[in-house]
């Protein structure tokens, strides 16, 4: 038996550490989130926690696996945060749990659990919810409303009745029924709803947290700076050929889930691509999608439909991306 | 001279903590005599050596002890003198754990050395000066073996070498015995060069030095003043810098594919401490008896020390004052490709340049393994620039054709992936059992094939036989009936011949 171990010594990394560090860099956002929006998104957020945690024990405990080595990479937890922080902040409590269970029972343990997911389970709890339930999903907080606190509570624990009253559409579902019903783009950008500088800080937070990822060196650049550049050569490219019928960049760069993706949701490792060529074909694809579901499709926002199509692709891209190795350039 | 010439550098790497201050606070110490000697007969790269001595005899230090057997071989020698104790197998430091056949030696504590010459390797051809380095017992001292006599051609016809590169950059963390000798030999380590630079004929001359080396650089740079064909180039401080293939790329810019040699690119590579090795042969006519060793890690008092081959290493230890924290496990060479020695009752050898008594953190039950989670750092680390969660992925569902496909065999097995996996997998293990499977799997395959083709080729011999049989048969057949029917014609005739006579006669007679 020939007795070779090295190496004998290991850097720091972990995946406990890395996802701990993604949770962190979530908090500028989540923030700023509380600060324009109120404390609903807080209430997305542990409600989410408990439901991962619970479901990814009960899970570990039926596969027979260690449940301390596997609820302690904090992985279930990353997953409901993102979940919790793209579902609207006056959801129903029963959405966002269903949404939970459906992306770490379904999306991850079915498919083997961590590191053997296809599809970002995040985004797949996301869809789901989109599909089954539109009207919820698309209806945000209206900023203005935020210290009408026990309207809030009345609707997160189930009461829909007074909905309308505090809730609102986000910019990019504005933007939408507005040029349906003939407006063009610059009138629609004057009107408060669109200009919610809100929405737009807390892009901002997340694009800090997104920033100290890159610098912690969590992520590569290739994900983040590919696809927001993208989106804006797109929206660039449309807005100057019909500025009457297309939004600026600005527009797309700052509102929905765009930070969010560049720097946390298609940055998942395990349903991305791993190489470098890669990683940036797969950005280009996303945001091209993005774009395209955004302005012509059925949905306001593509983020999630259009991670679920590219982490289709995945497997391709690695294949036909992979880097010469030295001496076989 | 240059020394802030453009540095090519390679993918990844990676920056562990070097700990090499820990061994180079003292100066090397001389070990001095042991109490016996035990000199394993394979110290090298290649057959074990021949045998020259038998039980009983007496020996002088330097004496051949065991040549060369064939070309990739070396030469084994007394390193001190005495008498010879036994010939047998003994354990040796070697990753397989298995003893080796070993000469015993008690010192007579004279340490008489054998009548030694310089050789005039200044008026002999390189062929020659082979010659005598076979008899050297010089091998590659950077932790290889490999013996050097191979290395010193001119390489071939049409790109002979223009480049010797010394390989001064000593990158695995703990190791400090090439730069101690820098330190403390670097006139001979500079005459050294010339002497090898001399003989192989090339044009210039580099040595890549990682920039931790600071000590070292300064010497070197003052010994390299004026001198105008040796160049001392400082690489940073990125475990593997000093692969040979990674350390020419950083130098030269050169990548040099794994199925090429670094000769075929007109360039030769030497560690440090062979350059002197060489040096010491040819100027005094001092073969290989004895290296600097670096004895460190988890000591009471860590330092280099210039042992004598054969010398027990349970007897440095004891000098470097022992194990602070017990726990029995010692690292022979580095911490990235080093491995566990089986036990400290094992001589010192011409491939032993580091051991590592354990840290406690290096012995500590291993982190759980979790799952690849396809973070692709171990590709971002890679120097081969491979995709390291592939062959893993290959190797573990023993796709192994998928995984050669992968250049599996490009791998060099730093241990960079397995260090930065924050999924604790070790993947270098995986690694080293694929490229073992398909090994065996291809000795199997050739076997087989060895068999298969000895079986058609008697089938094909039996059938050959079988016809030839039927042939010679058929033409004797034939050959006999032809005869016969000549024969039966000529009969035929000679009665129709008999007849018309009589015939002839009969009308006479009426």
């Amino acid at each position: 038996m020939i007795n070779l171990q090295s190496p004998f010594v290991q850097g720091s990394s972990s995946v406990s550490t890395i996802m701990l560090l993604v949770l962190l860099t979530l908090l500028p956002g989540l923030f700023l989130y509380i600060h324009f929006f109120g404390l609903g998104i807080l209430l997305n957020v542990l409600i989410a926690t408990i439901t991962a945690i619970f479901a990814e024990f009960i899970i570990l405990k039926i596969r027979k696996l260690p449940a301390k080595i596997f609820l302690t990479d904090y992985t279930a937890v990353v997953t409901a945060w993102l979940l919790a922080l793209s579902i609207p902040s006056i959801a129903p409590w029963w959405i966002t749990v269903l949404g939970t269970l459906f992306a770490i029972v379904v999306a991850k343990h079915f498919y083997g659990g961590i590191g053997s997911n296809l599809f970002n389970p995040a985004m797949i709890g996301y869809a789901i919810l989109l599909i089954s339930f539109p009207a919820v999903m698309t209806k945000w907080q209206n900023p203005s409303h935020i210290n009408d606190m026990g309207l809030s509570l009345s609707i997160f624990l189930g009461g829909v009745d007074n909905y309308d009253a505090i809730a609102s559409a986000t910019p990019l579902d504005y933007l939408k029924t507005e040029l349906l019903q003939g407006k063009n783009v610059s009138q629609i950008m004057n009107e408060p709803i669109a200009k919610l500088t809100q929405m737009q800080w807390v892009s901002f937070g997340f694009f800090i947290g997104g920033i100290i990822l890159l610098l912690t060196k969590v992520i590569t650049w290739h994900l983040p700076l590919t696809y927001l550049v993208t989106l804006f050569v797109i929206a660039s490219i449309f807005h100057l050929i019909d500025p009457n019928q297309f939004a600026p960049f600005q527009f797309h760069l700052l509102n929905g889930g765009t930070m969010l993706a560049a720097f946390f949701i298609i940055t998942d490792p395990v349903s991305g691509p791993t190489t470098p060529n890669g990683k940036i074909f797969f950005a280009i694809l996303i945001a091209t999608l993005v774009y395209v579901i955004r302005v012509f499709g059925g949905y306001p926002e593509g983020i999630a439909f259009a991670v679920i199509f590219a982490n289709i692709c995945v497997p391709l891209i690695d294949n036909l991306s992979q880097p010469k190795v030295f001496g076989h350039e | 001279m240059k020394v802030f010439e453009k540095i090519f550098k390679f993918n990844g790497g990676i920056q562990a903590k070097t700990k090499k201050n820990i061994s180079t606070t003292s100066p090397i110490k001389q070990f001095g005599l042991p109490s016996k000697i035990i000199l394993p007969l394979r110290q090298h790269i290649g057959k074990l050596a021949k045998l020259k001595v038998s039980v009983g005899d007496h020996v002088l230090k330097g004496q051949l002890i065991a040549e060369a057997d064939g070309n990739v071989s070396a030469a084994i020698h007394a390193p001190t003198s005495g008498k010879v104790l036994s010939i047998e197998k003994q354990l040796i430091p070697h990753p397989s754990g298995l003893p080796d056949f070993c000469v015993e030696i008690e010192p007579d504590g004279k340490d008489k050395w054998v009548q030694i010459k310089p050789t005039n390797w200044k008026k002999i051809d390189l062929e020659k000066v082979n010659k005598l380095l076979l008899s050297s017992g010089i091998v590659g001292l950077g932790g290889a073996a490999f013996p050097t006599h191979l290395k010193l051609n001119h390489g071939k016809a049409e790109n002979s070498l223009k480049t010797l590169i010394i390989n001064a950059a000593e990158c695995e963390p703990y190791i400090t015995c090439d730069d101690m000798l820098m330190r403390e030999k670097t006139n001979e380590l500079i005459l050294g060069i010339k002497l090898v630079h001399e003989i192989l004929g090339v044009e210039e001359s580099v040595i890549g030095i990682e920039d931790n080396k600071t000590v070292a650089i300064n010497l070197l740079t003052k010994a390299i003043e004026n001198e105008k064909n040796i160049f001392l180039k400082i690489v940073p401080t990125i475990y593997p810098s000093g692969d040979a293939k990674r350390l020419i790329y950083l130098l030269k810019g050169i990548k040099i594919p794994k199925s090429q040699r670094s000769s075929d690119y007109g360039i030769q590579m030497f560690n440090v401490a062979t350059i002197v090795a060489i040096y010491r042969f040819l100027e005094f006519g001092e073969p290989s008896i004895s290296r600097i060793v670096t004895i460190t890690g988890n000591l009471r008092s860590p330092r280099n020390y210039e042992v004598l081959l054969g010398t027990p290493l349970e007897e440095i230890i004891d000098d470097a004052g022992g194990q602070v924290v017990k726990n029995n496990t010692f690292i022979m060479g580095g911490p990235m490709m080093g491995f566990k020695l089986p036990s400290i009752n094992v001589p010192v050898t011409k491939a032993m340049n580091c051991i590592i008594s354990s840290e406690p953190d290096m012995v500590e039950e291993k982190k759980p393994v979790l799952p690849c989670i396809r973070c692709a750092r171990c590709a971002e680390a890679c120097p081969v620039q491979l995709q390291p969660q592939e062959l893993f992925w290959f190797s573990k569902s023993k796709q192994l054709e998928k995984a050669e496909e992968y250049n599996l065999f490009d791998c060099i097995e730093c241990g960079c992936c397995s260090y930065v996996c924050p999924s604790n997998i070790p993947l270098v293990q995986y690694y080293r059992f694929a490229k073992s499977e398909i090994i065996e799997e291809r000795q199997e395959q050739e076997q087989a094939n060895i068999a298969r083709e000895r079986n058609e080729f008697r089938i094909l011999r039996l059938e050959r036989e079988k016809q030839e049989r039927a042939e010679r048969n058929a033409l004797r057949r034939a050959q006999s009936s032809n005869e016969d029917k000549t024969k039966l014609i000529e009969e035929k005739r000679k009665a129709i011949a008999d007849a018309l006579k009589r015939i002839e006669a009969g009308g006479e007679e009426q």
